[in-house]
């Protein structure tokens, strides 16, 4: 930019000495190398400053993102092995109890070399069959599902009520001894009243409700008469537990001079924050909150109450209608271009030479990346999501239908000719059927991709569609829809794909045969 | 003059590097209307692109290919083809196959549905007419093939080393197929081939070729073609003649071999 300089500055934060580079406007009426000169501290960088200061901070912001994958890599490494010793531990029980059943005799079951020869790999029916169940027993024990008996379930937030005791120390070192009763509700619950007296002394006792999954901050003081925490009383054990902690011992910043302490009692973590309150958090358990992670029944009722009355005015056929119209218009449209397109590329030079740079460029640019300029261009409506699903189909089909066309054998061809044919005839007789099996195969991949990019699309900008719909469920935080939308986006997609190879088996049967 | 003359044919190949190939150098031949002629000659020398130049598929660099007095110019029906293997269309049956050059033509089913089967009957396909080509063995295909070929009636039948991929008995009895088709329907054949004893016994006329530049080396006019026609394909091997003809062009193409094998040494 002709009104911008690159400075490299330096300057003092927090004691220590730092050096960056800044992109500077230029004030108007001044020039570089003439009358503008930088601020204190900087000076113009050097194209190998500017170079090198950039590599500099990306390296060191890499550096750190890499230590925050690594990490979060390591945690998950307990529940990997978890889940790989479940599914030896299965393939175990399985063997086990498929030697009581009547073993088979085919060919492969009487290999003695299985390891290694890819043919004996058959995909084992039980292990889809448990992998697949497994997923929803483990679904069910994080959610504490209804459909698991309880002893499955993993331990759930604790609820009811609970309390502990606090001892007050007030200035003048007197101190008296409380109860915090605390009850934990369930989201959405009503509270039972609980009855206090107070107690004797000069703290009193105390009542609080929480919901499950939240906190709550108790003011002990706020019922004490006498020996506020403004007239310097404060906490000094927690159930009978002593600390040190003043919270108003600070230094001259304001910086607490000791560490405010916390317990962990059986029903809750009871935390001294800074002003000296008490922050009782209900023990969590070990299930997820339904915010992250619905119960599957909860999702299914969900999906009946969407099927049967919509959701936000929107019927799910209509969202699951809006979706698949536009894959399959989008993929027709690119079929319809794509294929005439791919075999004018297999059979002429000048169009090969003429798409091939086009193509090749246009292939690796996701579709995706294109939705921002296609809501630019065409707006939020169909004509801008059918094109980005058209321009996706098009170069997959394209591709497929050359490749289909270059696969022919030469000697087919050239048996066609000497049996006569003329050009149109090979290519209605022999080019065409010889390139199917390549063009379903691209149709299945196009398919997959528009299926991908349709939701993408409609999560940007949409008025109705599946996408659309997980979209607003998520401004709702209705996790159970947007886990719904998820499953419906699969199950979707894989039927598209058997659908593709139904067709594949009936319509192609020659495939890798020839 | 019906038949088929091969005039002074060179083939020269540009090689990207600048260098070139020169596979075939001042071929001539006659070949008779209903001869049968094998080609043998050490790989390389040149055999299949003297077949692809008289089937049309390759233009020349010198010299000509007549037949029937009139030069070929491209690929035509009057010279039918037999590939090794994969030149079956596998989208169709094996009907539908042997009746492409007939519907291409336009003719009407009626027409050409009763040859096709009869065909199909004379090699032995007459419960495999529905099936899928796929769906046969590599002897039946080549069947199939012989069968597509006679179906379009050429005048003259190109071979390409059509038996090469079958095992040696289904080779043998092919064999015998090949003779009696061609008594049968008079038509010309030639037929590349890498088996001496396939060429013995199946050419009228046995053409010797030699590497480098790729040309004629010798040619033989052999009755045992004949002979087999009569007797069993076995028999006709013991003969004494065929032992001595087979002896003198095996080491005939040892030598060449030999000869190639010390050249790209030196040349190295
Ligand atoms: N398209 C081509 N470009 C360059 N050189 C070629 C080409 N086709 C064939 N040749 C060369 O021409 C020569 C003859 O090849 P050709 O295929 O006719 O041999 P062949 O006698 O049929 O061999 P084989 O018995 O192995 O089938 C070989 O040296 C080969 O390298
Ligand atoms: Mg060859």
């Amino acid at each position: 930019m002709a009104g911008t300089v690159n400075l490299v500055c330096t300057r003092e934060r927090l004691g220590e000495m730092l050096t960056e580079l800044r992109a500077t406007p230029i004030p108007d009426g001044q020039v570089v190398g003439e009358n503008f000169t930088p601020a204190d501290g900087c000076h113009i960088a050097s194209g190998w400053e500017t170079f090198s200061y950039q590599f500099g901070t990306l390296g060191s912001e890499l550096w750190t993102e890499t230590i925050n994958v690594v990490l979060a890599s390591i945690n998950a490494i307990p529940y990997i092995f978890g889940y790989v010793a479940l599914i030896v531990m299965f393939m175990f029980v399985w063997r086990a109890i498929k030697t009581f059943l009547t073993p088979t005799r085919d060919y492969t079951s009487l290999k003695t070399v299985t390891f290694g020869d890819e043919s004996a790999v058959r995909s084992e029916t039980a292990a889809s069959i448990i992998s697949i169940i497994l997923i929803f027993v483990i679904w069910g024990t994080f959610t504490g599902s209804s459909l698991l008996p309880s002893f499955m379930h993993l331990p759930g937030p604790f609820t009811g009520e609970g309390s502990f005791t606090y001892t007050v120390e007030d200035a003048d070192g007197n101190r008296d001894e409380a109860e915090v009763f605390v009850n934990v509700i369930t989201a959405g619950g009503v509270a039972e009243e609980i009855e206090i007296d107070g107690g004797d002394g000069f703290a009193k006792d105390d009542v609080t409700t929480v919901s499950v999954y939240s906190s709550e901050i108790v003011s002990w003081d706020r019922n004490d008469d006498v020996n506020r925490r403004d007239d310097g009383a404060r906490i000094v054990a927690i159930n009978g537990q002593e600390f040190q902690f003043d919270p108003n011992a600070r230094d001259d910043n304001g910086n607490l001079l000791d560490a405010a302490p916390s317990f962990t009692l059986d029903f809750a973590r009871v935390a001294i924050t800074d002003r000296g309150t008490i922050n009782v958090s209900p023990d969590p358990g070990w299930q997820m909150q339904p915010l992250y992670l619905p119960a599957p029944e909860v999702v299914w009722n969900r999906f009946i109450e969407i099927a049967k009355y919509g959701y936000q005015n929107v019927y799910l056929t209509v969202h699951l209608g809006f979706s698949l119209f536009r894959v399959i218009v989008g993929f027709l449209l690119g079929a319809i271009i794509g294929i005439p397109l791919g075999y004018a590329m297999g059979l002429s030079n000048w169009f090969r030479g003429w798409f091939d740079p086009i193509v090749e460029f246009m292939r690796p640019v996701p579709p995706l990346a294109l939705i921002p300029l296609v809501i630019i261009w065409f707006g939020i409506g169909e004509v801008g999501k059918i094109f980005l699903l058209f321009l996706a189909a098009l170069w997959i089909m394209a591709i497929a239908a050359r490749s289909g066309v270059s696969g022919v054998r030469i000697t087919k061809v050239h048996a066609a000719y000497s049996l006569g044919a003329s050009r149109w005839q090979i290519l209605r007789h022999v080019i065409i059927p010889n390139s199917l099996p390549e063009i379903f195969t691209g149709a299945r991949v196009a398919m997959g991709v528009c299926w991908g990019t349709v939701v993408a699309a409609e999560l940007v900008a949409a008025e109705e569609g599946i996408g659309k719909m997980i979209t607003t469920a998520s401004k709702f935080q209705n996790t159970d829809i947007i886990l719904l939308g998820v499953i419906i986006i699969g199950i979707v997609g894989f039927g598209i794909d058997m659908l593709m190879r139904m067709a594949e088996r009936k319509l192609v049967p020659w495939k890798g045969k020839g | 003059m019906s038949g088929l003359a091969i005039d002074n044919i060179s083939m020269r190949f540009d090689l990207p590097n600048g260098g070139h190939v020169q596979a075939l150098k001042d071929v001539t031949l006659d070949i008779k209307q209903g001869e049968l002629m094998s080609v043998l000659g050490p790989s390389g020398c040149g055999k299949t692109t003297l077949l692809n130049i008289v089937a049309g598929f390759l233009a020349p660099t010198g010299g000509e290919t007549r037949i029937n007095d009139h030069v070929v110019e491209g690929p035509n029906k009057e010279r039918g083809m037999v590939f090794q293997q994969g030149a079956l269309f596998e989208w169709m049956s094996v009907r539908d196959n042997v009746s492409f050059g007939p519907r291409m033509a336009g003719k009407k089913k009626a027409d050409y549905m009763g040859n096709v089967d009869h065909l199909l009957d004379v090699v032995g396909l007459q419960d495999f007419k529905e099936k899928m080509v796929y769906e046969l063995s590599g002897g039946m295909q080549q069947r199939v093939a012989l069968a597509r070929c006679l179906a379009n009636d050429p005048d003259v039948i190109l071979m390409d080393e059509p038996l090469g991929a079958l095992d040696a008995l289904t080779r043998e009895k092919m064999q015998g197929l090949v003779l009696k088709l061609w008594k049968e329907t008079g038509k010309t054949i030639i037929l590349i081939t890498h088996s001496i004893d396939e060429a013995l016994l199946l050419g009228e006329r046995v053409l010797v070729m030699a590497p480098r530049p790729g040309r004629i080396h010798k040619e033989y006019r052999l009755p045992f073609a004949e002979m087999g026609v009569e007797t069993d394909l076995r028999e006709v091997k013991e003969h004494p003649d065929y032992t001595t003809t087979r002896e003198e062009i095996l080491t005939m193409i040892w030598d060449m071999e030999e000869e190639i094998m010390g050249r790209t040494e030196v040349e190295e």
